[in-house]
């Protein structure tokens, strides 16, 4: 089959790779209708998140058709259209159970990797590293859905593959972004970040019952599209944000942040920029994390600052003394999407959530490439990259 | 528990720290080192000084990231200070003897500790194939009551399903079982073990009989965690690491890092137990034993641009 691999940071090519069989009875193969490039994949892309390797199948948000069971998995039938949730879960272990599938106790195999940076392992997920299991990514011809009993989930065919495909990562992930804020009637939320995730984020905050949403970011195209939902946007680059918060919330602050930037920041401050860049760059930290420094010091007092941008390991120059005399509470996590799922599909058919404007440039899988240089350098208009193999 | 080799690690870190504390001024104010060391006279002395002193910050970064046994390197260049010195003393006379006779006795009492810690780092284990006992420890909690855990793993057949090294046991029934371990190239190594202890839901422990080529004990523990929780799965294995060519088998079988070993086999346990199964990543050769697992990886291009076999 065909698959888009990493090779070198910054270069990855689509490639003839052995097709995935199945390696358990609870096991599904799923032929690929679409999937997309995710933010997230930019990390891989250029090579920050550790442990990738040349000719690893990248992509963790993909839908398509079972064309494989395993013998143990009787809530599926080959021919279902599913949606994948790209954290693997077990739906066994006690987070699963609680509903905290991306940090499934059991789905990585290399958890003992992860261990050794985190302390702890998360979940496994597809096309993401071997530090978080070294399964086989989405943005190919076929995948293998290991826990296919409890992952997938069919999708009525009367909507259309870009209606649904978000529900893999993105949407819900913007949503447990507004989620794990709290929101109630009359809270302001900043936003940090106005890409696929933020976007999703700031209809999420509005549904929870947000008065007003910030959405800060500097590429025109995106502070265009949360425009037209609503939110305020604002360039980073023509003004000083924590100022221009001050001034939109009569000096309290937003009561909540979300922070749906990670491990890349861009900062008009050069100085700083230059400072992260440089010690990211020599390895002594991996984060250049500007964006959630400016969360917490934005935030209102009392407030909550909620990470869904993805970090890999350590930053520096962490505002703590803020956090703490300031009665912040910081929630973050990689998005436990299964949880998710029925309501946000419920929200897309009833109209509530937009998923389909955000898709900027649709692709066949052979031009995967070009699509990552173009959602990288934010080129053309690029806002997301949806891609279709066989097309 | 008190850790040796925690110690030892200090002490290495600390000597490499010294050796960093003891090069900077060797280069920057040669000439008071000179003066200490009472061969200001020579014309040649700052040059040795600034040389030892570059040494010095090669051994300071060797202990430091490097690993304990660098810890030599020190011993080597202190057998060299002491005969630089030694040749210092025997040409001169009078205050700068003295202040040669007390540099050297200063670099004998380095000598000392670093010979020390050197030795210390002989003792070191992590299953390198250095005699003595061995001893790791790992635990795991696993959603399930501690009885059914318990009648999982007392059924030592069992064993090989989530533990990498082992390739089968075989239970006699009167308490004794022969165990099968895969040893290099392909090969495997048995011994015989007899059942120690048994405690129905609690514990069970085990001893390799006298004679056994791998010598190990084990224990498990089962105890319910706080709130219902499921099962607090504690395991501690002691290993006899032989000297010689024994040594190194058993060294081969426990890996390069043993206690994270007993941790993964542990996590598969848990797995086993929670969902069924040893959890696959793709890639993955035939087979579904524990083996396995350290050669997985994602599907991988092929080298000839092959077509889809299958569909």
């Amino acid at each position: 089959m065909r698959a888009l691999c990493w090779e070198a940071p910054a270069k990855v090519g689509v490639h003839t790779v052995p097709d995935p069989t199945l390696l358990d009875s609870r096991d599904a193969i799923v032929k690929v209708t679409s999937t997309a490039i995710c933010g997230s994949d930019l990390h891989l892309y250029d090579g920050y998140v550790p442990s990738v390797e040349p000719g690893d199948v990248l992509g963790h948000e993909f839908m398509g058709e079972v064309v494989e069971l395993g013998s143990e998995v009787t809530n599926l039938r080959v021919g279902d259209r599913v949606v994948v949730p790209f954290p693997i879960a077990c739906g066994q272990c006690r987070s699963c159970k609680r509903g905290l599938t991306s940090i499934c106790e059991n789905s990585n195999p290399n958890a003992g990797l992860a261990e050794k940076i985190m302390g702890h392992s998360p979940c496994g997920i597809f096309g993401y590293s071997h530090m978080t299991g070294g399964y086989a990514g989405g943005q190919a011809e076929y995948v293998r859905v290991p826990f296919a009993d409890v992952g997938p989930l069919p999708v009525p065919d009367d909507m259309t593959d870009e209606q649904v495909l978000f529900l893999t990562d993105i949407l819900p992930t913007g949503y447990m972004g507004a989620d794990l804020c709290g929101i109630e009637p009359g809270d302001v939320v900043a936003v940090w970040g106005a890409g696929p995730v933020g976007y999703f984020a700031i209809q999420s905050a509005y549904l929870l019952g947000a008065s007003k949403v910030i959405a800060i970011d500097r590429i025109p195209e995106r502070l265009k599209l949360v425009e037209k939902l609503g939110a305020h946007a604002v360039d980073y680059e023509q003004t000083t944000v924590l100022e221009e918060l001050r001034e939109l919330t009569g000096g309290r602050g937003p009561d909540h942040c979300i922070e749906a930037v990670g491990m890349e920041a861009h900062t008009d401050i050069t100085a700083i920029h230059v400072y992260d860049k440089a010690k990211q760059l020599t390895k002594s930290q991996t984060e250049r994390p500007q964006a959630v420094r400016e969360a917490v010091l934005s935030v209102a007092n009392g407030g909550t600052v909620s990470i869904t941008g993805v970090y890999g390991g350590f930053m520096d120059k962490f505002p703590i003394g803020s956090v703490m005399n300031r009665s912040v509470t910081i929630k973050a996590g990689q998005c436990h999407v299964h949880r998710y799922l029925r309501p946000l599909l419920e929200h897309i058919r009833r109209g509530d959530i937009d998923t389909t404007s955000v898709i900027s440039h649709r692709l066949p899988l052979e031009e995967a490439p070009k699509g990552y240089d173009l959602f990288k350098k934010k080129k053309d208009g690029c806002t997301k990259v949806v891609l279709t193999p066989g097309g | 528990m008190q850790n040796p080799e925690r110690t030892t690690d200090r002490l290495v870190r600390a000597l490499g720290v010294a050796s960093a504390g003891l090069g900077v001024p060797m280069l920057v104010r040669t000439d008071a080192v000179a003066r200490f060391a009472g061969v200001d006279d020579d014309a040649g002395a700052p040059l040795v000084i600034q040389a030892v002193g570059a040494r010095e910050l090669v051994h300071a970064a060797l202990l430091l990231l490097g690993p304990h046994r660098t810890v030599w390197t020190r011993v080597a260049g202190d057998a060299m200070d002491l005969a630089v010195l030694g040749r210092a003393l025997a040409d001169r006379k009078g205050e700068r003897r003295a202040r040669a006779t007390a540099a050297t006795a200063a670099v004998a009492a380095i000598t000392a500790a670093d010979v020390w810690v050197a030795s210390r780092t002989l003792r070191e284990q992590h299953g390198r194939g250095r005699p003595g006992p061995l001893q790791l420890h790992a635990s795991v909690t696993v959603q399930q009551e501690p009885q059914e855990v318990y009648r999982f793993w007392r059924d030592f057949e069992n064993l090989p399903t989530f533990m990498l090294h082992l390739r089968s046991v075989t239970e006699h029934g009167d308490g004794r079982s022969r165990w099968e371990a895969n040893a290099p190239l392909r090969r495997s190594v048995s011994w015989d073990a007899e059942l120690t202890g048994d405690e129905p839901g609690r514990r069970i422990s085990w001893k390799s009989l006298p004679g056994s080529r791998v010598a190990n004990a084990g224990t498990v523990h089962f105890a319910p965690a706080p709130g219902d929780r499921g099962t607090e799965v504690k395991v501690v294995l002691h290993y006899d690491v032989p000297g010689g060519r024994a040594g190194r088998l058993v060294a081969k079988l426990l890996g390069e890092e043993p206690e994270q070993q007993v941790r993964d086999d542990l996590r598969r346990f848990k797995q086993v137990m929670e969902t069924g199964r040893v959890v696959r990543s793709d890639g993955l050769p035939s087979g579904a034993d524990a083996r396995h697992q350290v050669a997985q990886r994602p599907a991988q291009p092929v080298k000839s641009e092959r077509a889809s076999n299958h569909r």
